[in-house]
C-alpha cells in the first residue's frame, strides 16, 4: 500500500506540535509547510512570525524563521522582502498582533502593496496571555479583561481586517477562509497557495485571514468550538474573496 | 583624497553608503530629516533601498529585517524618535543582529526642543531598551570624526553582531564642514561582507532540521536566555580593546574638562585659549561614551589638579556620574551645564574655570 | 484496500477526525499517550476509503492514510 497523507516533512518528525488540543494553529502550520513543498520553496522561505500563540511552533518546524516584536510582523517583513527579494517572505500573526498593537504595520504594509503575503490567524481572542479582549472579539463574548463579554458602548466592535484593507488600493488578494471543516481546510490550503504564488508573480500584498478556534480560552471543548466558529464566528466573518486582482 | 563640504547628517549617510549599507529606514523628526532625505536620493543610486517607514517603531523594525536577511542596514532620528525604537534595538541586541543607528539628539525630555542637546546619555550608554543589553556607543565632535565612525560601526556591528550607536547631537547633525569621505566598498566586498553571514542570515535554507536559520530575540527556555546573556556578557567585555578617547594637555592640568561631543569640541577650544593665556587646563573627551574611558582618569596628575570638570548640554548631568566613577574621589568634580536645545557657551566654561582656578 | 494509521503521540484527542469520518472508522480508545491524552484508534479499519478527511482536519498531523 502507498501512503497517500502524512505530515508535512516542514515539521521536524520527532516533535508534537506546541497547540493545545484542537487548536487550528496547528492546522494552519501543517497546511503552510504542505503548501511550501507542493510549490517547492522551502529553500527560499522566512516566516516572520509575530507574538503570541503565533510563535510556538518555531521550535519545531524545519524552515528559516524571525521573531518580530508584537505587532512588528510587516515591518520586519518588509526589511527583509525589499533587501532580499528572492527569498519568500510570510508573517504569521494573531489577532491581537495584526489588528491591534500592529494594526499601524499592517495597514501601512499593506497601504504600500509590500509584496509579502500575510497569514492572520482570528480567534478572536488573546491566546498565550490567557484569554484577554481582542479586537475581533464578538459582541457577547466574555474575555479575562471583559468578564461580562464584549460591550458595544465599552469596547467598540469587532473588527474586520478584510474589509479594512480592502479600502486600500494596493492590496493584491484579500481572502477570509476557515479550518471548521475538511472542505475549509482544502480552501485555506488554497488560498495559503495563491497566496504565496502571488508574491512570486511579484503582484503584492495578500492577506489570507483564517477563522479559528481557541477552545481553551474560548472555555469549551475542541467539538463545542467548532459548532462556536459555525453558529457565532462565521456570521460575523464571513467567509470569501474579498479581493483578488 | 579632496575634501568636500558636507552637512553632517548628509555626511554621515554619506559614509554609511560607503560602509556597504543598503538598507535604510527612518521616520520624519528635527533635526536628522536630512540623513532620510539623502538616503532617499542616494540607495537609488547604489542598488539599495530606501523605505520611509510609517513610524520610528516600524522603521527600526524594517531595519531588523533587512540586517537579519545579512544586509547591512541602518536607521536614525532624534531622542524621542529614538525611544520608540528602543523595542526594535533591544530585540535586535537580543538576536545579535548586526545595525547601525544614529541619534542625532536633541532638547527633552518629552517632545523637548528641536535644538542640540546631550541629554541622551544614560538612555544610549546605560538603557536603550528593555534587558540590560549594551552596545559600543560612539560620540563624535566634527562631521569628520561622524564620518570615520558611522563607516567603523558597521564593521563593528558585524564583528559583534550587535547594534552599534552613533549618538551625535543637532550641531554636528546640521553644521557644514570639510571632510574626506572613505572609499567606496565595491558590490564584489559588500557581496562577500553578505555571504559571511549565510550561515545565520534568514533568507531561506534547504529543509534541514539542524542548520536553519533561526533568529530568536529571546528563549523559551530558562537556561538557554541565561546562557545567551552570559555569551553577550562575555563579548561585552572584549570592548575594552575598543575605547577611544582624546587626552589633550592633561598631564600638567591644574583642571582637567571631561565633555564628549560638540561639548567636547567647545571645551578644546577653551583648553587652547586657557594655554595661550598661561592657565595649565586639560580635556578628556571620551570618543566611545560606551565603553566609558574610565582609564583616562586615572592618567591625570592628581597632584597638581584642583578639580575634574564636567561639561555637558545636560540638566541634570549625566556623564557626571560615569566621570565621578573614573575620578575615584581624586580630586573634586565641578559642573557646567545647559540644557534644553540651548548650546554650551564658551564663556561659561572659561568662567567656571577661572572660577576653579582661583579656589 | 485502504487504511489509516494513527501516531499515538502525536495525537491530542480533540476527535475532530472522529466527527468529520464519513465511515466511523475511528474512535477514541482507551489507552493514553505519554501526555496523558487518550488517543485516538481506528475502530473500523475495513470500512475506511482512504477519503483523507481525518488526515485533513486532524491539526496535528497525527494521521497517515494509506491506499
Amino acid at each position: 500500500m502507498e501512503k497517500i497523507y502524512s505530515r508535512t516533512k516542514t515539521i521536524q518528525e520527532d516533535k508534537v506540535s506546541g497547540f493545545c488540543p484542537g487548536c487550528m494553529h496547528s492546522t494552519v502550520v501543517k497546511l503552510i509547510g504542505e503548501v511550501m513543498e507542493e510549490m517547492d520553496v522551502v529553500e527560499k522561505t522566512v516566516m516572520v512570525t509575530g507574538i503570541g500563540c503565533c510563535g510556538l511552533h518555531m521550535d519545531y518546524i524545519a524552515y528559516d524563521t524571525i521573531t518580530a516584536p508584537h505587532g512588528r510582523a510587516t515591518a520586519v517583513a518588509t526589511g527583509m522582502k525589499r533587501s532580499s527579494p528572492d527569498s519568500l517572505i510570510f508573517t504569521y500573526q494573531g489577532d491581537g498582533d495584526f489588528a491591534s498593537i500592529g494594526l499601524g504595520e499592517s495597514i501601512s504594509a499593506a497601504n504600500r502593496g509590500e509584496n509579502i503575503t500575510v497569514i492572520f490567524i482570528n480567534n478572536g481572542i488573546y491566546g498565550m496571555t490567557g484569554g484577554q479582549l481582542a479586537p475581533t472579539t464578538l459582541l457577547g463574548m466574555k474575555a479575562s479583561t471583559a468578564p461580562k463579554g464584549r460591550v458595544a458602548e465599552e469596547h467598540g466592535y469587532p473588527m474586520h481586517m478584510c474589509e479594512i484593507l480592502n479600502q486600500l488600493t494596493a492590496p493584491a488578494y484579500l481572502v477570509r477562509t476557515s479550518c471548521n471543516t475538511p472542505q475549509n481546510v482544502i480552501k485555506t490550503k488554497a488560498a495559503i497557495k495563491k497566496a504565496f504564488q502571488n508574491q512570486l508573480d511579484g503582484k503584492g500584498f495578500s492577506m489570507v485571514e483564517i477563522v479559528t478556534s481557541c477552545p481553551t480560552n474560548w472555555g469549551m471543548d475542541a467539538l463545542t468550538a467548532l459548532d462556536f466558529i459555525e453558529e457565532k464566528m462565521l456570521p460575523e466573518f464571513p467567509l470569501g474573496v474579498i479581493r483578488d486582482r | 583624497m579632496a575634501r568636500v563640504l558636507m552637512k553632517g547628517c548628509e555626511a554621515i549617510a554619506e559614509a554609511a553608503v560607503r560602509a556597504g549599507c543598503r538598507f535604510f529606514a527612518g521616520y520624519p523628526i528635527t533635526p536628522q530629516n536630512e540623513i532620510p532625505e539623502y538616503f532617499a536620493r542616494r540607495m537609488p543610486e547604489v542598488g539599495g533601498v530606501f523605505v520611509q517607514g510609517e513610524s520610528e517603531v516600524a522603521s527600526v523594525n524594517m531595519v531588523y529585517g533587512a540586517a537579519s536577511a545579512g544586509t547591512r542596514s541602518m536607521t536614525s532620528s532624534s531622542s524621542p524618535g529614538i525611544s520608540l525604537k528602543s523595542e526594535g534595538i533591544s530585540y535586535a541586541a537580543a538576536a545579535r543582529v548586526p545595525m547601525v543607528y544614529a541619534n542625532i539628539s536633541r532638547g527633552g525630555p518629552g517632545v523637548g526642543a528641536i535644538q542640540p542637546a546631550q541629554q541622551d546619555y544614560f538612555q544610549a550608554t546605560k538603557a536603550s531598551g528593555n534587558g540590560g543589553f549594551e552596545m559600543l556607543v560612539l560620540a563624535p565632535s566634527t562631521v569628520q570624526e561622524a564620518v570615520d565612525l558611522t563607516y567603523a560601526a558597521f564593521d563593528y556591528a558585524d564583528r559583534d553582531q550587535n547594534p552599534v550607536l552613533i549618538l551625535a547631537d543637532g550641531v554636528i547633525g546640521t553644521m557644514m564642514e570639510p571632510v574626506e569621505l572613505p572609499p567606496m566598498k565595491s558590490d564584489e566586498e559588500i557581496a562577500a561582507i553578505r555571504a559571511g553571514k549565510a550561515a545565520w542570515a534568514c533568507t531561506g535554507h534547504k529543509l534541514d532540521y539542524a542548520n536553519r536559520s533561526w533568529i530568536q530575540p529571546g528563549q523559551w527556555d530558562t537556561k538557554k536566555m541565561q546562557q545567551e546573556n552570559e555569551k553577550a556578557a562575555a563579548m561585552y567585555a572584549t570592548w575594552e580593546q575598543d575605547v577611544q578617547v582624546e587626552e589633550y594637555h592633561t598631564q600638567d592640568a591644574e583642571v582637567v574638562i571631561a565633555a564628549y561631543g560638540i561639548s567636547g569640541r567647545i571645551a578644546k577650544s577653551v583648553v587652547d585659549i586657557c594655554r595661550s593665556a598661561g592657565k595649565k587646563v586639560g580635556l578628556i573627551r571620551p570618543i566611545t561614551v560606551h565603553p566609558f574611558p574610565y582609564a583616562a582618569f586615572d592618567r591625570i596628575n592628581y597632584d597638581v589638579c584642583k578639580a575634574v570638570l564636567d561639561v555637558e548640554m545636560s540638566i541634570p548631568a549625566q556623564m557626571v556620574q560615569d566621570v565621578r566613577a573614573g575620578v575615584k574621589g581624586r580630586c573634586p568634580i565641578e559642573t557646567c551645564l545647559c540644557s534644553g536645545g540651548n548650546i554650551m557657551s564658551r564663556e561659561a566654561i572659561l568662567n567656571t574655570v577661572d572660577a576653579i582656578l582661583a579656589k | 484496500m485502504a487504511m489509516i494509521q494513527v501516531i499515538a503521540e502525536r495525537c491530542k484527542s480533540c476527535q475532530y477526525c472522529v466527527k468529520f469520518c464519513p465511515k466511523q472508522v475511528l474512535a477514541v480508545g482507551k489507552k493514553v499517550n505519554s501526555k496523558g491524552y487518550e488517543y485516538v484508534e481506528p475502530v473500523n479499519q475495513e470500512a475506511c476509503i482512504a477519503c483523507c478527511m481525518c488526515g485533513r482536519i486532524c491539526p496535528d498531523g497525527a494521521i497517515e492514510v494509506y491506499k
